[in-house]
């Protein structure tokens, strides 16, 4: 829709509204202000007529531009003497009435074609989807006064009107919710479990819609509020009744004698309209992610410098580090609890454990890249003999890239996907090792065919959706070695491969850090690449370290029960089962 | 019963294409004519990687993609192309746990709901609804107060036990699992494959794992299939397909995955290699004749 | 890259085809009713339809349309029914007020909206806050509040700025940035609001990407994660909010002309539809469907600049 210039209230697909939604709603202020606001106006609007003290038509030559509080015209009066306060409450009727006609025809047009389109898909979808395309591209209010020539001033039309410009918001946001509901698995296990298709759309997909609906629906009504007063206001709304944008365009002409008389309706639209904004951004902010709404507060990392480290001689060495979440103002949650780990050059440390044990924490710790809101509550991390924790962003930047490198787990999200590959390992290396454009795509292009990387030339042009996950990984690997770093830290580096691609990507790894002779911590929870690559491994639970060894040891003579149980659940050494005509002999 | 197990699904050159986006497109065709029989109380291991077809074959079994032409009979039955209305009455029959489950149970509904969705759309009464998901629970290890509470509150593996609950709730013959424990920790992994195998004692019930990991097929399957671009290149009991593959593939797919004993994983990485120097200079040799 | 041009052209000429199609079928509907226009309330029945007839009024609406259609590719949009001067002649005449109006606001829109949306998304905590907050009241205030304020405060009260009319910039370059100043004001406020909130938005969604922390990792700065990665991937959600927010000036201005009697398209269709000048509309709707239209082409094409991805679509 064209009309405005808005916020669309898009929230995430996936987001829903649990039970508890309109108790959390309700407590917040801002609710509680707008929920009066649209009380007070939905009041004026049913009981208006019966309460106002005077006729919205009476008019007294005394009254005209009469000032407020100094007559029986509480607000004063307007340039044809009638009582200001009258007026606005017979239209606070037609200012309500019509932003409902809007909501209700946009809703039912919008939500039944986005239901239809977004779960049929196809035809459906092809037609809703140019048909919304064509409306949007409308410019409103222009529609709006070509249909005030032909049907002339009728609130009832215009508002009508105003709902089918609207419709597509509903639409496109429907449909979308509705796709990204289709794809979910739950839909395919309901469409197993037997259900119907209506109600499938009635169990899950309604459910999922229902929160996202209720937000357009409250900026609609702000929307179309705004655009029927606009209307009223160039003199093309309705004469007869009074409306606030009719009631503003009479005050505007008489702003030189009586400039007060513009509050009452300003005051009366700007209010209403925000009741609606709060409403639809609360409803937002509560299903949205947490982090907008409270406790998002930036703290510095917060070093404790009363621990007592003992000096080490490792090239890296993290002692007692803890880090620490801030639940809300008081409480905190620690997630990596008094680690201490040593690597020394030239070796790969292993760091085991699953998930939620604090393993990749505390390797972006290292890194120093932690969120915002993390607290490192106590420790030490030292390269080299240098102590990292509270180095500034720019001696970390120093660091980061040349001597500490990081590969990730997900290679197709690490890229970033609007800069070719080549412009990626310009922006690592360029700065960094002071070279020239032409020199930085040599030692790219030379980086890419170490990585094993089939004509590096065509593949430093590529962008990074035009990569498989198998080459991405090298891309990313390749770039991580570009300044020569002397520790690699790699987080999960091929969880997110084929099989047959992770050997590959270990056995380069493997390579890479033995002729650079790198530090390399590598983060799995696989003892399967454990094996492959580790020197040393460090097994993590829940925010510690319960056993640090030479892998052989640690795999064959584990000590600490955990480390016990994680082996005993790889399934390697599980017996193979028995075919099943051997088993059901055994068992008879 | 006797010795014998009937074969309850049988797959015949099943084709599965995807419509490509654009005129005139040719179909993206993802299965080339497979082949598959599973048989009552067995447990099928279909094993492959990403882009192999596996999970395709699971959903055609489902009928959650049209098959392009073969045919799936079940239990005698050609379902092959049967109707939205058969398809729900297969509910009974058919059942499947998904990879995911964040995404396999829906995050708004509570538990109860979740698990008396598939009686309900049987026909079964609230009440005996009811009854049934306290059993439910009872029988993947929860408690029963856990029918009260939103999927969120619960672990991984907690949450694949509901969906595990859910696919038991119609008491099907066979039941799809699609890489059920692949996004579950390694300690949960076991427990979950366990459940599995001891549900299936209980209830004769048969499986298909469809996996990448050939660790999990290797404990759970009597039977293992695997998958390369699209086709079952190699079908057989699961000590003959691991401790003696016939095809390239499926030797090349047995060394990739690393053991958890360095001596042995370094073996297995030297094998390997010479694997691919091998297959590397066939490839030239074919070239350069 | 140029079928892609082409193809986006040619789904804007369809549209501009449709919603005149559209447009045009409902304001010629009553054909009757436009004589009785042209010959005023007091003529008999019997001339009103007789003209209606010498015009070809009463023709099917297809014909109708094909021969305005025909015009058009002529140049030749007829004549106004009040004033009889040709349309165009009258369009061109107001189209540079107009957009004068809207390509200002939109230049202040976008550098005042990516600064505070960038600043605010970098900086977070209270910044956030104030943001949110202006994002509400701009938006809940409507355009020609905030003009009829603004004549209040600055032309009345303390008198510095003219509060209506407009001086061509050939007149006096001075005059006629003063009488820019108060309208694009008034117009930018709202658009401000709510486009710094959906820019602080798209480039918050950037900075939660994994790439970024990777980019971080690399040792790169902040300000040119910032300046370079998430604005250029943020590009495309910006670009497109630009877009809408162009479409919605197009009809703020109408608005706003209103309240400062600038002489533009806004004031033009007013009073042509007080007159039900049906021509002028016609023309006026035409003007803003094409401008629509180019816009979307221009959005189009630098999004698929930013977006790699996009242009193999």
């Amino acid at each position: 829709m064209s009309v405005e210039l808005g916020l669309p209230a898009t929230a995430e697909p996936g987001t829903f509204v649990r039970l508890g939604m309109v108790r959390r709603l309700v407590k917040k202020p801002t609710v509680i202000v707008a929920v009066v606001i649209l009380a007070v106006a939905l009041f004026f609007a049913v009981f208006g007529r019966l309460l106002a003290p005077f006729d919205p038509n009476y008019s007294v030559l005394d009254m005209i531009n009469m000032q407020p509080f100094q007559s029986d015209f509480i607000l004063g009066g307007d340039r044809a003497g009638r009582d200001i306060l009258s007026r606005l409450m017979f239209a606070t009727a037609n200012s309500l009435g019509g932003a409902a006609i809007a909501v209700v025809v946009s809703t039912l047009l919008g939500v039944t074609s986005g239901l239809l389109a977004g779960y049929y898909s196809g035809t459906i979808d092809a037609i809703g989807a140019w048909v919304s395309n064509v409306i949007q591209a409308l410019p409103g209010i222009i529609v709006l006064i070509a249909v005030y020539v032909v049907a002339g001033p009728s609130t009832v039309v215009s508002m009508t009107v105003v709902g089918i410009l609207f419709a597509p918001a509903y639409f496109r946001l429907v449909r979308n919710v509705v796709i990204a509901v289709r794809n979910e698995l739950y839909v395919d296990a309901a469409k197993v479990a037997g259900l119907s298709d209506a109600r499938i759309i009635g169990r899950h997909v309604l459910v999922v819609v229902r929160a996202p609906i209720i937000i357009e629906m409250a900026f609609v009504a702000g929307f179309a509020l705004v655009i029927q007063a606009s209307l009223e206001f160039i003199g093309l709304g309705s004469p007869e009744n009074p409306t606030w944008g009719g009631m503003l365009q009479d005050s505007f002409n008489a702003l030189y004698i009586s400039p007060l008389a513009i509050l009452w309706p300003a005051a009366a639209i700007i209010l209403t309209v925000l009741a609606f904004v709060l409403i639809s951004n609360a409803v937002r902010d509560t299903l949205g992610d947490p982090r907008n709404s409270a406790g998002r507060k930036r703290r510095a990392v917060q070093v404790d410098a009363q621990t007592q480290v003992e000096a080490s001689d490792a090239f890296l060495s993290v002692s007692n580090l803890s880090i620490a979440y801030p639940l809300s103002a008081h409480e905190t949650r620690e997630v990596v609890k008094g680690v201490s780990l040593e690597v020394n050059r030239g070796e790969v440390l292993g760091l085991v454990g699953e998930s939620g044990s604090g393993k990749t924490q505390t390797a972006f710790a290292i890194l120093g890249l932690l969120p915002e809101e993390a607290i490192v509550a106590s420790g030490r991390i030292a390269l080299g003999g240098r102590s990292l924790l509270g180095l500034s962003e720019k001696q970390l930047n120093a660091l980061r890239g040349n001597d500490i490198a990081y590969v990730p787990q997900e290679p197709m999200t690490n890229l970033d996907p609007a800069f070719t590959v080549g412009q990626q390992f310009d922006f690592a290396m360029r700065k960094k090792l002071k070279l020239t454009k032409a020199q930085t795509k040599e030692r790219a292009i030379a980086l890419l065919a170490r990585v094993n990387i089939n004509d590096p030339e065509r593949v430093h042009g590529l962008y990074p959706h035009q990569l498989s996950g198998g080459m991405a990984q090298r891309v990313l690997i390749a770039i991580a070695v570009s300044c020569d770093p002397a520790l690699l830290i790699a987080d999960e580096p091929t969880t997110a491969l084929d099989v047959t691609v992770q050997a590959e990507v270990l056995d380069l790894l493997r390579d890479l850090q033995r002729e650079r002779s790198m530090a390399m911590i590598l983060v799995t929870h696989n003892f399967g690449v454990v094996a492959d690559i580790c020197d040393r491994v460090a097994v993590m639970k829940d925010g510690r370290v319960v056993e640090t060894g030479d892998t052989r040891s640690i795999i064959r003579e584990p000590q600490d029960p955990y480390t016990q149980l994680l082996l005993a659940s790889v399934l390697d050494n599980a017996p193979m089962r028995a075919p099943l005509d051997a088993e059901k002999e055994t068992a008879s | 019963m006797t010795g014998a197990h009937e074969t309850l699904l049988s797959i015949r050159d099943v084709v599965i294409e995807y419509k490509r986006s654009g005129w005139r497109a040719q179909p993206n065709r993802v299965l080339h004519s497979v082949s598959l029989d599973i048989r009552e109380g067995e447990t099928v291991g279909l094993v492959g990687e990403s882009g192999s077809g596996k999970t395709t074959l699971g959903r055609g079994i489902l009928g959650l993609v049209p098959i392009a032409s073969g045919t799936v009979t079940y239990d005698g039955r050609d379902i092959t192309h049967v109707s939205r209305r058969e398809r729900r009455g297969l509910a009974k029959e058919i059942q499947v746990v998904f990879q995911d489950p964040y995404s396999s149970l829906n995050p708004s509904l509570l538990v109860s709901d979740i698990l008396s969705e598939p009686l309900r759309a049987a026909g079964v009464a609230g009440g005996e609804a009811r009854a049934r998901v306290k059993d439910l629970l009872d029988r993947v290890g929860l408690p029963t107060d856990a029918s009260h509470r939103y999927p969120s509150e619960f672990s991984g593996g907690q949450r694949q036990r509901i969906a595990i609950a859910r696919a038991l709730a119609l008491e099907p013959r066979l039941i799809v699992c699609d890489e059920p424990v692949s996004a579950l920790d390694l300690s949960t992994q076991a427990r979950v494959l366990d459940l599995l195998v001891e549900i299936q004692e209980r209830t004769g019930v048969a499986l298909l794992v469809i996996s990448h990991d050939l660790s999990v097929v290797r404990a759970v399957c009597h039977r293992v299939a695997v998958m390369y671009h699209g086709e079952i290149v190699e079908q057989g009991t699961t000590a003959q397909v691991i401790d003696d593959p016939q095809h390239d593939y499926t030797k090349r797919l047995l060394l990739a995955a690393p053991v958890s004993d360095p001596d042995e994983q370094q073996k297995r990485r030297e094998a390997r290699r010479l694997l691919n120097e091998t297959a590397l200079a066939a490839d030239r040799e074919s070239v350069g004749a | 890259m140029f079928t892609f041009l082409a193809r986006r052209i040619a789904s804007g000429l369809v549209l501009i085809v449709v919603v005149s199609a559209i447009a045009f079928t409902l304001v010629y509907s009553d054909g009757n009713r436009i004589a009785r226009v042209i010959l005023g309330p007091t003529a008999s029945q019997e001339s009103v339809q007789q003209r209606a007839e010498e015009l070809g009024l009463n023709d099917p609406l297809p014909v109708q349309f094909a021969r305005w259609f025909g015009g058009l590719l002529r140049g030749d949009l007829g004549n106004s029914l009040s004033d009889n001067r040709s349309v165009i002649e009258t369009l061109s005449l107001r189209i540079p007020v107009t957009l004068t109006l809207v390509v200002f606001t939109l230049i202040v829109t976008v550098i005042i909206a990516v600064a505070i949306g960038l600043f605010s998304a970098y900086k977070g905590g209270w910044m956030d806050s104030a943001l949110r907050i202006f994002g509400v009241f701009g938006f809940a205030t409507p355009h020609f509040i905030i003009a009829i304020a603004l004549v209040a405060i600055f032309a009345l009260a303390l008198g510095v700025l003219p509060a209506t009319g407009y001086v061509p910039p050939g007149k006096s370059v001075e005059k006629w940035i003063a009488s820019l100043i108060l309208p694009v004001t008034a117009l930018a406020v709202g658009t401000i609001a709510s486009a710094s909130q959906q820019i602080r938005g798209a480039v918050r969604d950037v900075l939660r990407q994994d790439y970024i922390r990777t980019l971080r990792s690399r040792g790169i700065p902040l300000p040119a994660i910032y300046l370079r990665h998430a604005l250029k991937n943020a590009s495309a959600p910006g670009l497109t909010t630009v877009a809408l927010q162009f479409i919605g000036l197009l009809g703020g201005a109408v608005v706003i002309e209103r309240v400062f009697a600038l002489p533009g398209l806004g004031t033009l269709i007013i009073d042509s539809a007080l007159k039900s000048d049906i021509p002028v509309i016609m023309g006026t709707v035409l003007f803003s469907v094409v401008v629509v239209v180019v816009v979307n082409v221009v959005v189009d094409l630098t999004i698929a600049w930013a977006n790699p991805k996009a242009r193999n679509r």
